[in-house]
C-alpha cells in the first residue's frame, strides 16, 4: 500500500492523472454531443420522410378519393418496416391502419403530434401502449383524419449503440492510461530510488560513488550526468584541500620544530648573552611563521571570495610604478637592475593592494633567484592591447624546468628544498589567486630561449571602456 | 617625558592584556584595562585617555560598535584597533567605523607602542606647520626642499615623504610597516627589507657631509630622527 501511495506521490503518475481526468470530460462531453447531434439529425430526416409521405396521401386522396387512399395505404402499410398509419373518423375513433391503439386526444388537433407519443401494435400481447413514434395528423374535406408516423425504435437503438460504443472506446483508452501511467511511474520510481541509494553512499562519506546512468540519454541521464560531474568537481577540490591541509601540517611543523628547538636550547643556555641571540632566533622565527599564515589566510580569502576586498577603479600604471619604485634600492643592493616599460594611464577594475602584493612577490622573487645571474636585468614590462593588459617581470636567474613550472603555483612547492632563501614558498599561490580574482590568468615561462630566466605573465582583462 | 601618556586597553583576553600592561608601564605608559566592550565604552566615555587600544571581537558589544558609538558621543580620542583578521577589507571597514590606526594579530609589541605614542602624540602633532626641524635639519613642505646647515640636499619625491613622516614624527619611533603604510600606502608585508634600503639611501643623503647622525635605527623595532643636543619635546 506505501509502495502504491509512494507510487501516486511520483510527478509521472500525478501529471497522468490529471491528464486522464481532463481527457474524461472532454471526451464524455465528444460522447453527448455526438449522440445528441445524430439524434437530431435523424429526427430531422424521420421528420422529412414522414412529411412527404403525408404529401403523397394528400395527393392520393385529391386524385383517387377515399377508396384510393384506402388501397394505397393497404399497400403501404404491407411494407416492410412500413410507417404507422390510421384512418380515423371525425371523433377520432380509428377506422383502419396498422395501430392497434394510440394516446387519446392526439387525433385532435392537425399538423404535426407535438411529442413523441407512445402506441400499441396489434403484435403486441398485454394491452400496453409500449411504442414510441412521431406522426403527422391530416385533417381532410370530410372530416377524416389521417395519421402518418414513424416509429423511433431504431433510432433509441441506434442513440444506444453510438453511446455504447463511445463508452467502450472511452474505457479501453482509460484502461491503456492507466497501464501506461503505471509502467512509467513504477520505472522513474524505481530509478529516482537507486539515484537516492547512491546519494546516500555518497552522504555517507563515499565521494567517488557516481549516479547511475541509464545510457538512453534521457532526462534522467543528464540530470545523472550533470550532477556526476558536479560530484567530480567537489571530489577535485575536496582532494586538494586535503592536500593542502597535508602541506601545511607539514610545512608549519617544520619551522615549529626549529622554533622549539631554539627555544630548548636558550634554556638549556646558561650565558645571557647567548640566550638573548636565541631569543632574537626565536622571534624571527615566529615572525616567519606568522608571514607564512598571513600569506595562507589571505590566499583562501581571496580565494573563497566569501568577502571579497574591494575592488575599484585603479590605475595599473601607477600601481607599477610605485612597486618598481619600492623595490629597485633592494635590486641594485643586489647588484641587479630592475627595468620597467610601462604603458601610461592604464586603468584596471581591481584592488591596489592586492595587484601591488603580488607584483611585489613577483619582483621579490626575481630579486632573490637572480641575484649573482650573468645577466642583472630584472623587466617589467606593461602593455595594453584591446582586450587584455599584459604586465610581465622576467629576470634571468636559474629560472624553473619545464616540467615543474606547474608545480610551482601550488602552495608551499618551492624549488630550493633546502630552504636556504627565505620564503614562504606561497608567493606565485597568491599570485594566481589575485589574478583568478581578477578575472585574469597568470603563466610561467622561460626569458630565455635555452630554457632559463623565469618570465611570469599576468594577464587582466581590460577595463571596459 | 614631560607628561606620561595615559591609555585605555579593551581586551578580553586577560593574560594579553596583563601582558600589554607589563609592557606599556616600562615604556612609561599608564594604562587602564576593561574586559568587555560595555565597560570599555564607559571607561572611555567617562575619563581622558590619550589613546585606546581596542580588540574588535569583546563580549556584550564588539570593538567597532564601541568606536562608533563613542564618536556618536563626541568622543574623538585615538582609536588602535587590535585584531585577528587581518585583511584590507577588514582594515577598510575598521577604519571606517571611526578607528584611527589597525593593527592584525600577532603583532610585535615595539609595534604597537611605536603607533601607541604616534596616535597619543597626535593632538600636538605639527600638521600645520609648513617647516619641520630637527637639530640643523630643515624640511619645507611648501617649496618641498630640504636643507641642512644651509645648503639644499636634492631629494627624490618618495624620499622626500619618507623624511616628511620621520620629521613629522620626530623623537618617536617609525616601524617599517609604519613607514610602508603611511609613504607607500601598502599594507602587505613586503618580506625583504625594502624599507630598510631606502631609508639608508635616504640617510646617507642627510647624513654623508654632515654631523652629527640625526636618523637612528631602533634595534627590533624601527627608525628615529631625532637631534640628541636638544632636549625632549
Amino acid at each position: 500500500m506505501s509502495r502504491f501511495s509512494a507510487l501516486f506521490r511520483t510527478t509521472a503518475v500525478r501529471l497522468s492523472a490529471l491528464y486522464l481526468v481532463l481527457f474524461s470530460i472532454c471526451a464524455a462531453f465528444l460522447v453527448f454531443y455526438v449522440t445528441g447531434m445524430s439524434e437530431r439529425l435523424l429526427q430531422q430526416q424521420t421528420r422529412d420522410a414522414i412529411a412527404a409521405e403525408a404529401t403523397q396521401i394528400e395527393d392520393v386522396y385529391d386524385r383517387a378519393g377515399i377508396s384510393g387512399l384506402l388501397r394505397s395505404l393497404e399497400r403501404r402499410a404491407r411494407q416492410p418496416g412500413a410507417n404507422l398509419y390510421v384512418i380515423a373518423g371525425p371523433s377520432g375513433e380509428i377506422l383502419a391502419g396498422n395501430v392497434a391503439g394510440l394516446e387519446p386526444g392526439l387525433l385532435d388537433a392537425e399538423g404535426w403530434t407535438s411529442e413523441p407519443f407512445r402506441y400499441r401494435r396489434f403484435t403486441d400481447e398485454n394491452r400496453a401502449d409500449n411504442h414510441v413514434a412521431i406522426a403527422q395528423v391530416l385533417v381532410l374535406d370530410n372530416g377524416l383524419r389521417i395519421l402518418v408516423g414513424r416509429d423511433l425504435q431504431e433510432r433509441e437503438k441506434f442513440r444506444m449503440l453510438v453511446r455504447q460504443a463511445l463508452m467502450v472506446a472511452l474505457g479501453i483508452m482509460g484502461l491503456g492510461a492507466l497501464v501506461i501511467w503505471f509502467g512509467i511511474g513504477r520505472n522513474a520510481l524505481k530509478r529516482i530510488d537507486r539515484m537516492s541509494e547512491a546519494s546516500t553512499k555518497i552522504m555517507a562519506g563515499d565521494l567517488s560513488q557516481r549516479l547511475p546512468m541509464s545510457g538512453s540519454g534521457d532526462e534522467f541521464d543528464r540530470l545523472s550526468e550533470s550532477l556526476n560531474a558536479m560530484l567530480g568537481r567537489i571530489e577535485k577540490l575536496n582532494e586538494g584541500l586535503k592536500q593542502v591541509s597535508d602541506n601545511i601540517a607539514h610545512d608549519l611543523k617544520t619551522p615549529l620544530t626549529r622554533l622549539r628547538n631554539k627555544a630548548e636550547a636558550a634554556l638549556a643556555s646558561t650565558e645571557g648573552g647567548n640566550q638573548n641571540g636565541a631569543l632574537e632566533e626565536i622571534i624571527a622565527e615566529s615572525d616567519q611563521l606568522i608571514r607564512t599564515f598571513n600569506a595562507l589566510l589571505m590566499i583562501s580569502r581571496v580565494e573563497a571570495g566569501s568577502a571579497p576586498a574591494e575592488m575599484s577603479d585603479v590605475d595599473l600604471s601607477q600601481i607599477v610604478a610605485d612597486c618598481v619604485e619600492l623595490y629597485e634600492p633592494v635590486a641594485e643592493e643586489s647588484a641587479l637592475r630592475l627595468e620597467a616599460e610601462v604603458a601610461p594611464g592604464v586603468e584596471i577594475s581591481g584592488n591596489r593592494e592586492l595587484i601591488g602584493q603580488a607584483l611585489g612577490n613577483l619582483i621579490d622573487n626575481a630579486i632573490k633567484y637572480a641575484e649573482g645571474a650573468e645577466n642583472p636585468l630584472i623587466r617589467v614590462e606593461m602593455k595594453k592591447s584591446d582586450h587584455h593588459v599584459m604586465l610581465t617581470v622576467a629576470d634571468h636567474g636559474p629560472g624553473v624546468p619545464a616540467d615543474m613550472r606547474g608545480e610551482v603555483v601550488k602552495r608551499f612547492v618551492r624549488l630550493d628544498t633546502s630552504r636556504s632563501k627565505p620564503g614562504t614558498g606561497l608567493g606565485l599561490s597568491l599570485v594566481e589567486a589575485v589574478m583568478e580574482m581578477h578575472r585574469g590568468a597568470m603563466d610561467i615561462a622561460a626569458t630565455e630561449e635555452d630554457g632559463r630566466g623565469l618570465t611570469v605573465r599576468m594577464v587582466f582583462p581590460a577595463a571596459a571602456t | 617625558m614631560v607628561t606620561r601618556m595615559k591609555i585605555l586597553i579593551v581586551e578580553d583576553d586577560l593574560e594579553a592584556a596583563a601582558y600589554l600592561a607589563k609592557a606599556f608601564r616600562e615604556a612609561g605608559i599608564v594604562s587602564d584595562h576593561a574586559s568587555d566592550g560595555e565597560s570599555g565604552l564607559f571607561m572611555a566615555s567617562e575619563n581622558a585617555y590619550d589613546v585606546l587600544v581596542v580588540d574588535r571581537m569583546l563580549p556584550r558589544r564588539d570593538g567597532l560598535s564601541l568606536i562608533t558609538e563613542l564618536r556618536r558621543r563626541d568622543v574623538h580620542t585615538p582609536v588602535l584597533i587590535l585584531s585577528a583578521l587581518g585583511q584590507v577589507d577588514d582594515r577598510v571597514t575598521g577604519l571606517r567605523a571611526g578607528g584611527d590606526d589597525y593593527l592584525p594579530k600577532p603583532y610585535a609589541f615595539s609595534e604597537l607602542l611605536a603607533r601607541v605614542e604616534v596616535l597619543g602624540r597626535r593632538k600636538g602633532a605639527p600638521e600645520q606647520d609648513m617647516v619641520y626641524r630637527v637639530g640643523d635639519l630643515e624640511l619645507d613642505r611648501l617649496s618641498h626642499t630640504v636643507r641642512r646647515q644651509g645648503k639644499e640636499i636634492p631629494l627624490q619625491p618618495r624620499e622626500f615623504r619618507l623624511l616628511e613622516y620621520l620629521m613629522k614624527n620626530a623623537g618617536q619611533v617609525v616601524t617599517r610597516t609604519m613607514l610602508l603604510e603611511n609613504v607607500w600606502d601598502y599594507h602587505f608585508d613586503p618580506q625583504t627589507n625594502v624599507i630598510d634600503v631606502h631609508v639608508s639611501r635616504l640617510r646617507s643623503k642627510i647624513e654623508k657631509d654632515f654631523d652629527p647622525p640625526l636618523l637612528r635605527t631602533i634595534r627590533g623595532a624601527g627608525y628615529m630622527i631625532k637631534d640628541d643636543r636638544a632636549p625632549d619635546a
